[in-house]
């Protein structure tokens, strides 16, 4: 496997791991470096008919067709207006085998930055809104909390609903 | 990238491609048998494998090849007749050297010596004589196989080689078996009249051999010339058999001549031979014999060279797919250049324009590179035909026609399978057997036939037989069974053999091996669907059947129609319209609830894509409908605006969307964005649906 997840790099005693840290609806979310590809400014999305309500549209990036998708949808969060600050964070995931390039809305992005390893908590059973499968581990900065999200896990739970 | 080549892979593909050869070749000669181009062709195959087999380490084949290529030694010599049994035969260890090819770890070794078997049968009890590879098949697959090699032999008989019972031209039939042969004879020792021994032997030879053949090949022609006769073999080095030498270096490399002597005479032009015969330096006939050596070098080499240069180079097909990749982002890059080229100068156009000409060409050419003629694909029928009809007793002429017809490779690779199940069950279903064509007063012999014909930019591919024709009644009986028709619902002939592709829909009343379980033809369909072609039946009782496949040449790029609702643009593929016409307000309130458009008489249904996609916004106050055609039923597709012709390379959507229905990929558009290509069949169908789930709800 080539992810390194938070949870294996604290096992392997590495002292930290690279991510990039996004905001989605009032919380702090992080991606590992390593599978962020790039961040693009917002540019108009295609609509797909009748597709699945994560899935926003498709966009141009330099001639390939990729997805977009809203991971408020997937977590469960009320849906938010664009605005200056919304980015397309483009990811490389696994669909069905395939590795796939996927863009992600956040509603403003952050930074790269370094999350020590010891700062990192597995996820609690309880007191989570969202879905515990979506998420590698929670990692703390002073008064805040990061999401370290389980990008593969995000897009490859298959409910009609989300 | 991948551009290390690995010799094993290069011999399984080169083996691959012997195979297949060697199959047509033996379909060839059972319509044919008494045709020895075809034999000598056949052998060639099988020795070519079998050498090569056991060079690149693939012993088991070379073993196996051997036995086989044993038996077409012995119809090549005409002890053995090319007959029905022997090519079945062949053809089954066909399929046996395939199975050791791919994965010799699952060879069937009994199947294998039973096929073995089956060849020593067919030599019969006399010509009993498949050796096993020991000592000559060894020696030979020692030798680097198939290389050719250049020997250069002189051969000076003792003079009393006749007396004992020899004979110097049976030798040299025999060295004219290894290979190419050129001799030259040496009559220098010939004496005066008087002193002639009629019995003695005075001749001696040059002899230039080409051969495929090892030298210990060579010594055994010559293993019982007694001693006392002169002989020397050379092989030619692979350099000097490339590029022919002078005729003064072949001279002194053979001690006719001093090395100085050559020089000497150069001063003298022009003709060197004729020269040094003059100056006495050397005989007429050595000459002659050396300037024969150079011929034969020199032919040799053409030979090799048209072998292996000739006009065709291999291309692995993944850098096509990305040339194709390439062209395709290059037409997007054109499209926005004349996008923005509209605006600016008129310099600036002239250079679009010339960009857009050039990118144009280049799309042309990339396609041409990926299209391949479809016999490559008919030609793999002959033996699926050719087992089936011995399988199923039943006489079948496979015809083709339009085998030149180009279409792109991926396209061609994808219809193997449908177009095998088509064949099958017109040869289970569709043709009779002798017996019962006889009573129907046909020839016993049915005829199936493949025909590929350009229209448009499809590819019209048929699969006709003059058999029974499908059985109306039945159909209809099964299809009510099944609740794919209403009992006395009114249809029309398409739409009664679509029946046929439903899945779950079989009319066989027994089940055979080869159909009639009733997967397959529904298989047909959707790999059909999935190439974005269509499938067409037309049946006559006791006439025949023909299914039409309709494909696009290309899976690339295709021509669009550019069609617009609110903001959104869409793409529909231009060769499934036939009309644009428009649909006033009026038009529109009257027809709600009901949809039909009466067009030149002829009652269209239509669906209104800003519904069906919840596009947001009032329509327009003239809308238009693009007609489409749908096998034989026509619908309309209700948008705001055509905006017109677009070339469009088509981008296929990611796995995320394989619940979406309704679209078969994206492109690029001029301005950057990205539009949808509407999948017409299953965008329909997807509408129906919905009216249905409506209509219930």
């Amino acid at each position: 496997m080539r992810d390194s997840s938070a949870i294996e790099a604290k096992a392997n005693g590495l002292d930290a791991v690279q991510v990039l840290t996004l905001g989605l609806g009032g919380e702090i979310f992080a991606i590992e470096t390593e599978r962020v590809r790039e961040v693009l400014d917002l540019i108009p999305i295609t609509r797909i008919p009748n597709s699945r309500p994560f899935i926003k549209g498709l966009i141009n990036v330099r001639g390939k067709v990729i997805t977009v998708t809203d991971l408020r949808v997937k977590f469960g969060m009320p849906p938010a207006a664009q605005t200056a600050d919304t980015r397309i964070v483009v990811t490389e995931i696994q669909v069905a085998g395939e590795p796939t390039l996927v863009g992600a809305l956040a509603d403003r992005v952050f930074e790269a930055t370094e999350l020590p390893a010891a700062s990192m908590e597995d996820v609690p059973r309880l007191g989570m809104r969202w879905r515990t499968e979506f998420i590698r581990a929670i990692g703390k900065r002073g008064d805040d909390f990061i999401i370290i999200a389980d990008i593969d896990q995000v897009f490859a739970a298959d409910d009609a609903t989300h | 990238m991948a551009t290390a080549v690995n010799p094993a892979d290069v011999f399984r593909q080169e083996a691959a491609e012997l195979l297949a050869t060697l199959e047509t070749t033996l379909l060839d000669l059972e319509a044919s048998p008494e045709d020895s181009a075809l034999v000598d062709q056949a052998f060639r195959s099988l020795h070519t494998l079998k050498g090569s087999g056991a060079m690149f380490g693939w012993e088991a084949l070379a073993d196996f090849t051997h036995h086989v290529e044993s038996a077409f030694q012995k119809v090549r010599d005409g002890v053995l007749k090319a007959s029905h049994d022997l090519i079945s035969l062949t053809l089954a260890s066909l399929d046996q050297m395939r199975v050791l090819l791919e994965q010799p770890e699952q060879a069937d070794r009994v199947r294998g010596e039973a096929l073995l078997a089956g060849f020593a049968d067919l030599a019969g009890p006399g010509g009993h004589s498949a050796k096993p590879a020991g000592g000559h098949g060894k020696a030979d697959r020692a030798a680097p196989p198939d290389e050719t090699r250049v020997f250069r032999i002189r051969w000076r008989p003792a003079r009393d080689m006749m007396a004992f019972g020899g004979n110097p031209l049976l030798l040299l039939g025999e060295l004219r078996d290894l290979g190419a042969c050129t001799l030259t004879p040496l009559a220098d020792r010939v004496p005066a009249l008087e002193e002639l021994d009629p019995a003695g032997c005075y001749l001696g030879w040059d002899i230039m051999l080409t051969t495929t053949k090892s030298r210990s090949a060579i010594d055994d022609v010559f293993i019982f010339v007694a001693s006392d006769s002169e002989l020397a073999i050379d092989e030619i080095p692979v350099e000097e058999a490339e590029s022919p030498p002078r005729l003064g270096e072949i001279l002194v490399k053979r001690g006719d001549i001093a090395p100085g002597g050559v020089e000497e005479e150069l001063g003298h032009q022009p003709r060197l031979g004729a020269l040094l015969v003059q100056s006495g330096k050397v005989s007429g006939d050595r000459v002659a014999s050396a300037l024969s050596e150079q011929k034969h070098l020199r032919e040799a080499a053409k030979a090799k060279e048209s072998s292996s240069a000739g006009n065709t180079i291999r291309v692995p097909a993944e850098r096509l797919d990305n040339l194709m990749d390439q062209v395709g982002e290059l037409v997007i890059a054109q499209a926005r250049l004349m996008q923005v080229a509209g605006e600016g100068g008129a310099l600036l156009k002239s250079i679009a324009e010339d960009i857009e000409r050039l990118a144009g060409e280049l799309r042309d050419t990339t396609m041409s590179v990926r299209m391949l003629p479809i016999g490559t694909l008919f030609s793999r029928f002959r033996r699926v035909v050719h087992d089936l009809s011995r399988e199923l007793g039943k006489s079948v002429n496979l015809t083709m026609s339009g085998e030149e017809t180009e279409l792109d490779k991926t396209v061609i690779e994808s219809l193997n399978d449908p177009m095998i199940h088509l064949i099958r069950n017109a040869m289970d279903h569709g043709l009779s057997t002798p017996e019962e064509r006889r009573t129907q007063k046909k020839p016993e012999t049915g005829t199936l036939h493949l025909s590929a014909v350009h229209s448009g930019a499809s590819v019209l591919i048929t699969i006709r037989d003059d058999g029974k024709g499908l059985d109306r009644a039945r159909i209809r009986a099964k299809a009510e069974e099944k609740g794919m028709l209403q009992p006395g619902q009114e249809v029309t002939d398409t739409e009664l053999f679509g029946c046929i592709f439903l899945p779950g829909f079989s009319t066989a009343a027994e089940v055979t091996s080869l159909s009639g379980r009733g997967v397959g033809m529904d298989v047909v369909k959707r790999a059909i669907d999935n190439l974005r072609g269509s499938i067409e039946v037309g049946s006559e009782p006791g006439q025949g059947t023909a299914i039409t496949l309709k494909l696009p040449l290309t899976l690339a790029i295709i021509d669009g129609l550019l069609v617009k609702m609110a903001d959104e643009r869409y793409i529909v593929p231009l060769s499934a319209v036939e009309e644009c016409v428009e649909l006033t307000r009026k038009d529109d309130n009257r027809s709600d609830g009901r949809s039909f458009l009466n067009i030149r008489g002829e009652i269209v249904a239509f669906v209104r894509l800003r519904r069906l996609f919840e596009v947001a916004g009032e329509a327009p106050e003239i809308q238009k409908v693009v007609i489409v055609g749908l096998g034989e039923s026509r619908i309309g597709l209700v948008v705001d605006q055509v905006l017109g012709q677009h070339q469009t390379v088509i981008k296929s959507l990611s796995r995320l969307h394989d619940d979406q229905e309704g679209f078969s990929g994206a492109t690029i558009l001029g301005d950057g964005s990205v539009a949808l290509i509407l999948d017409v069949p299953h965008l329909v169908k997807f509408a129906r649906e919905r009216e249905t789930a409506q209509r219930a709800a």
